[in-house]
Formats: C-alpha cells, structure tokens, sequence
C-alpha cells in the first residue's frame, strides 16, 4: 500500500507538472497585456518596462517558464499583479472557505442521498421511490442560482433563520461558520444530492439482482444484513467514483454561487483574477485546484482496493 | 417416515408484461429424511420456481398456491419472517453457477458462516473455526489460510465447494442443489456429485437434486420426478421410472441420452419446443410432441396422474408398457 501511495503520488507530481505547462503556454495565448491592465490609468513607459522587467516578462518565454517551476517548487507562485502579494498566501487563504463549503455540501447530499436512494431501490415502485425520482428531477433541472435566491429569501428573509451571505471562518466561531455555510452548501448539495439519489438507486438495483444476494436470501438471513452487508457493500463500489467527481468539481470553486452567497473561495477568485487579469493568481489557483483533483483521485483509489478485494494495489 | 419437504398442488403465477406466466401449475412431491429427490425436465420446465416458491423464495412478482409442509409444519400462509427463520437453518440451497453465487467482497469464510452466525447465535471467533471446520469438511485444501480468501481467488469447482460448505453450515435437515454442476467442467462435475453424495451419507441429509443429466439422477437419486409445461408427467422410484418408463415423455427423454456403452455420441433429441407458461394448453402439454398421441382427449383434456406401480405415476391416458429394453 505504501508504495502505492508513493507510486501514485510521484505519478500526480508529473501530472501537475503538465498542468504548469498547459496553463503557461494557454495564458500567452490570452489577449490583452496584464501590466497594462494593471497600471491602468497610471500608465508610462518607465513604470511599464520596470513592471515588466520585475515580473520576468521580459525573458524569453522557455525561461519564464523554467523561472516559474524553478521558484513553483520553493513554494513562491510570484505576486498578484493586483496586489502585489505573493500567490501562494492569497491561493491558500482561499481554501478553508471552499474546502468548507464542499465538503459540507457533500456530506450533506450524501445524507439526503444514501437513505433515498437506498429505500427507493429496496421499495423500487413505491411512493418513496416516486418521491425521490420527481426530487431528482426537480434537484438538476432547476438551476442553482434560483434555488440559492429561493433559500436566501426563505430563511433569511422570510424565516430570518440564517444570515444571507457572508463567511465565518470554522476556525474563528464553528457556530457562525456553520449557520453561514448552512445556505450555501444546502443549495450546491441539493444538486449533487439528485444525482447521488438516482446513482446510488441504479447501483442498488442492479446489484439486487445478482445471485449473491439470492444467496444471502436463502440463507435466511434478516433484510437488513442482507441490504447492507451483501447488497450496498457491493452497491457502493461505483458510488465512491461519482461522490468523489462531485466532490473534485466543488472543490474547484462554484464559481455563481460563491458569489451569489459572498463566499470568499477558490471560484470566487478565479473569477476575479480573470477578470482582472492577475495571471499569476489565476496560475496558482488553476495548479491549487489540479492538486486537489489529484488528491481526491488517490484517495478514491486507495478506497476502491478497501471495498473490492478483486483490485490489488502493487 | 414423515417427509423433510413436500408441497401439495403448488402453483406458481408470475405476473409479467405479457399476461401471467403458469410457471408451476400442480404439482405434488416430497422427500424424506436422507433421501434424494431428483427433478429433471427440460428448461422451463418449473423445477427451479418450484422449490424456490416452496421455501419462499419466488420473485415479488409471484402468486403462489397450494401447500408446503416441512418437517411437518405448515408453511403455508405463515408469515416471510418465519420462512426465514426455517431458511438456511432447516434448508440450504447451491445454485447453478458457483462464479456469480458468492459475493465478491466477503471473504469465504465470513459467508460460510453467516446463516450459523444468524441462526444459531455463533460468535465471530467460534464462526470463524467452524468456517474452517466447513471448508475441511467439502475438501478444500489448507482451509485455515483459504477461509480468509475471497471468491475470485478461487477456481469454479473449489468455489462451488464452498457454496456446499456454506448450505451445509447450520446441518439442515434439507439440501436443495440446483443444477450444481451444469456450470462446470466433466472431472469437476463427478467430484462435486460425489462430494454431496458423500456428506449426505455422513450427515443424513435429504436432497432435491435438479438437474438435465439423467445420469447423475440414476447415480444418486432414490425418487425422481419429471416435469415438463409446470406440471409431474411421471414420478416414482427411480428404478420403477427408469426401469420401466411409462410417459412417452419419459421414454423420449431416456432415449435422447447419449449411450456411453454404445460408444456413439448419437444423440436423439425430441422434435419441437415445450409450451410457453404464457399459454399453457388445455389438455396434455406434451400433446404437440407427442409421438402416441392416443386420441382427441389428449388434446383437449389434462390428463389425470395415475399410478401403474407401487409409488410409480404417470399423467398420460396411455402409459406406455414396458418394452423390457432400456436404451
Ligand atoms: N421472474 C420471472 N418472470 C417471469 N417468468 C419467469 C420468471 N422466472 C421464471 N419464469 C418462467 O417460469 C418458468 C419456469 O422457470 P424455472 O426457472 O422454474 O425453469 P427450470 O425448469 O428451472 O429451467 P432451467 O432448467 O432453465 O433452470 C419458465 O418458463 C420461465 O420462463
Ligand atoms: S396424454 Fe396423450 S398426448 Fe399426452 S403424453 Fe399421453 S398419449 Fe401423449
Ligand atoms: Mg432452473
């Protein structure tokens, strides 16, 4: 397991490095000059070669490029060219806000999903299985944003349960935290819900089917143990790739709705960096959110050889 | 001797899209302590639904009538919770295929002792021994390292042991072996009827023993009943029903088996397909088939089953005698 981990880890080292490559190259490509845009009004030339100069921009671009992974390695991803702080402080500042929010707004869906996707593959016809289908439906064709907009005027405003935007840090005050992450990771688990809802009710029925489970039936064995021993045990297998897509797609930032709820995340300022055009920002959040991918990909490997024993890792 | 299992004009309806399907249709048969039952007929023929319908297994889809009594309860009417309490303690089951019948994310030994566990109350460390025991006990090599193993880690016919070893983890009264060779090869095939003959013998174990292969029926059977359209055309002893073959079903049957002692692989098969249990025919289902074909009543009314020996039946106006030859 050890040197898989190792193995695994040296392999998504060389994945980011690609990643650094393909954003570089992509970001000359991009039209506009960031030093002018970055000056602005107070635009001359002296000042504007200067910039220049000190952001490196003037070397060719294989040294760029090379300068860049050179210092990358060191932990410097250079500065913002809006602010002037280092990339590094400003990408990692962000993190605790979308890590909160994703994982909050999985775990919730996962709770919403597992019991409604269970019973509604073990009842499949009956009315909870009716519930749950419209609930999947109504959870990915109903867009984000208005669901948001709907929550925030519901609790907020009508109820005035929970504060409409804003964030807390969980470090700072777990209670605020948790009444403010409450909306938005509500809103982005409902869709990640429904579609958890309906896999997990596919994966479970397909399963049902097998003659193991006959097996386990004829051995007289209660509906409990054979549901959750033999049935979900194996159910859960392609699950964990569909939480774990969710949960890496979060993790890259929900871009409408870290705005909508003034949540201070990775999407957030994504979006910001690009409409500034504050490249080195948007480097490092593109590599910060490459590196998260990669993490998640080896923990659901590593999940994947716990639950089925027919996968060896070497 | 009072029967392990015997059911009484089991029915078996299954609702489908196309209307109900008579997959069982009346049929009576029992088996007594130690002794072996074998059911043959061709596929679709109801043997499977039969046994399953009758230890409550049938799919949610099913209806099913008539009576079911083991080890003298009733079992009809009594409530699914109680028919599983009587599952895997009173009756262990192996199925066709060895490769899809175990789960493929347990270990063997954690199966094996399941319905122990669940039935008789077995801690994890005392199922873990007897899983052990099990293994040893249908012949797989070093089972005290093999118990940890999973399913894939295992060839078919030491995966099927397995399975034996499981149905026979609470001592049922009752093992129902549903065609458990038909998946594997010749040599495996030989070894596993002799390894179930074998632990019948040590444990006193009744057996219904579905199969295709009326070789297997005249190696190890006692009884044998032969079914065809979801209904017995013939059953009795198995030397009475081999011996002397009285439904032209039957003789068709006996007459299709490749002769080993003739040396030639001619195979006579019977011309047509068995009724569909969509549709099933108002008079004798063989009646389409049939090369006697007696008269009109054939085709229109269902023949009763009649006796022509002792415990020997057949459902035919027109059993046929013996012609003192078997082929
Ligand atoms: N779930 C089901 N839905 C509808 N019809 C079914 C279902 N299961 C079985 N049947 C029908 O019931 C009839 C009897 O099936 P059964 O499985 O008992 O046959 P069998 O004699 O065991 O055949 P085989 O030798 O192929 O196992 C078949 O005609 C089959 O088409
Ligand atoms: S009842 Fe008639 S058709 Fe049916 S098997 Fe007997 S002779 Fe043949
Ligand atoms: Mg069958």
């Amino acid at each position: 397991m050890a040197r898989f981990v190792i193995r695994r880890l040296l392999q998504s080292a060389v994945v980011l490095l690609g990643v650094t490559l393909v954003v570089f190259l992509l970001l000359q490509l991009v039209p506009g000059d960031p030093v002018r845009v970055a000056l602005g009004t107070r635009f001359d030339p002296q000042t504007y070669e200067a910039l220049r100069a000190r952001a490196g921009l003037d070397q060719p671009l294989v040294v760029q490029y090379f300068d860049y992974l050179r210092r990358a390695l060191t932990g410097d991803l250079g500065v913002s060219f809006r602010s002037g702080r280092p990339v590094t402080a400003i990408v990692l500042e962000r993190l605790p806000a979308t890590l909160s929010l994703a994982v909050t707004a999985v775990v919730f869906a996962m709770a919403v999903a597992f019991p409604l996707g269970i019973v509604s593959a073990i009842r499949s016809g009956s009315l909870v299985d009716h519930a749950a289908r419209v609930f999947s439906q109504f959870g990915v064709s109903v867009p984000d944003f208005w669901m948001g907009i709907m929550g925030i005027l519901l609790f907020s405003g009508v109820l005035g349960w929970l504060p409409p935007s804003g964030y807390v840090a969980l470090t700072e005050d777990p209670g605020r935290w948790a009444s403010h992450v409450a909306l938005p990771a509500a809103t982005v688990g409902l869709v990640t819900a429904s579609i958890l809802t309906r896999f997990i009710r596919s994966s479970m029925l397909e399963v049902l089917s097998e003659d193991y489970v006959r097996t386990a039936e004829a051995k007289g064995l209660r509906t409990r143990v054979v549901v959750l021993r033999h049935v979900l045990r194996n159910a859960l297998i392609p699950v964990v790739t569909v939480v774990a897509v969710q949960l890496a797609s979060l993790l890259g930032g929900v871009i409408v709705i870290e705005v909508l709820f003034a949540w201070p995340g990775i999407g957030r300022l994504t979006y910001d960096a690009v409409a500034a055009r504050d490249y080195p920002v948007l480097q490092g959040a593109v590599l910060l959110v490459a590196a998260l991918f990669l993490l998640v990909n080896l923990l659901v490997d590593i999940l994947y050889a716990r639950l089925d024993p027919r996968i060896t890792v070497k | 001797m009072k029967p392990v299992l015997a059911v009484e004009d089991l029915t078996v309806t299954i609702g489908t899209r196309r209307g109900p399907a008579h997959a069982v249709a009346g049929v009576d048969w029992a088996v007594r302590p130690g002794e072996t039952l074998a059911l043959v007929g061709e596929s679709g023929s109801g043997k499977s639904m039969s046994v399953l319908a009758a230890t409550g297994l049938a799919p949610r889809t099913a209806r099913v009538t008539g009576r079911v009594h083991l080890l003298g309860m009733e079992l009809t009417g009594v409530t699914e919770e109680r028919r599983r309490r009587l599952r895997g303690r009173h009756i262990g089951f192996v199925f066709q295929d060895p490769m899809t019948s175990l789960n493929p994310v347990l270990t063997v030994g954690r199966q094996v002792t399941e319905a122990a566990e669940e039935h008789l109350g077995l801690t994890r460390r005392a199922a873990r021994s007897r899983a052990v025991e099990l293994l040893d006990m249908v012949g797989i090599p070093s089972a005290g390292q093999r118990v940890d193993a999973y399913p894939h880690q295992f060839s078919g016919g030491m995966r099927q042991r397995v399975v034996i070893a499981m149905a026979l983890a609470c001592e049922p009264d009752l093992l129902i072996a549903d065609e458990p060779t038909t998946a594997l090869d010749v040599t495996t095939q030989a070894q596993i009827v002799e390894l179930v003959g074998d632990l019948q013998r040590r444990l006193g174990t009744a057996v219904v023993w579905i199969t295709h292969d009326l070789g297997v029926v005249a190696g190890i059977a006692d009884t044998v009943a032969v079914m065809y359209g979801g209904r017995i055309l013939e059953q009795g002893p198995v030397d009475a029903v081999f011996g002397t073959p009285s439904h032209p079903y039957t003789k068709a049957l006996l007459a299709a088996r490749p002769d080993p002692a003739a040396g030639s692989a001619e195979l006579v098969t019977i011309a047509g397909a068995p009724p569909s249990p969509l549709d099933l025919p108002a008079g004798c289902a063989f009646w389409p088939r049939c090369p006697v074909r007696g008269d009109a009543r054939c085709e229109h009314e269902l023949p009763p089953l009649v006796p022509v020996s002792a415990g020997h039946q057949v459902r035919t106006f027109y059993p046929q005698p013996s012609d003192g030859e078997r082929r």
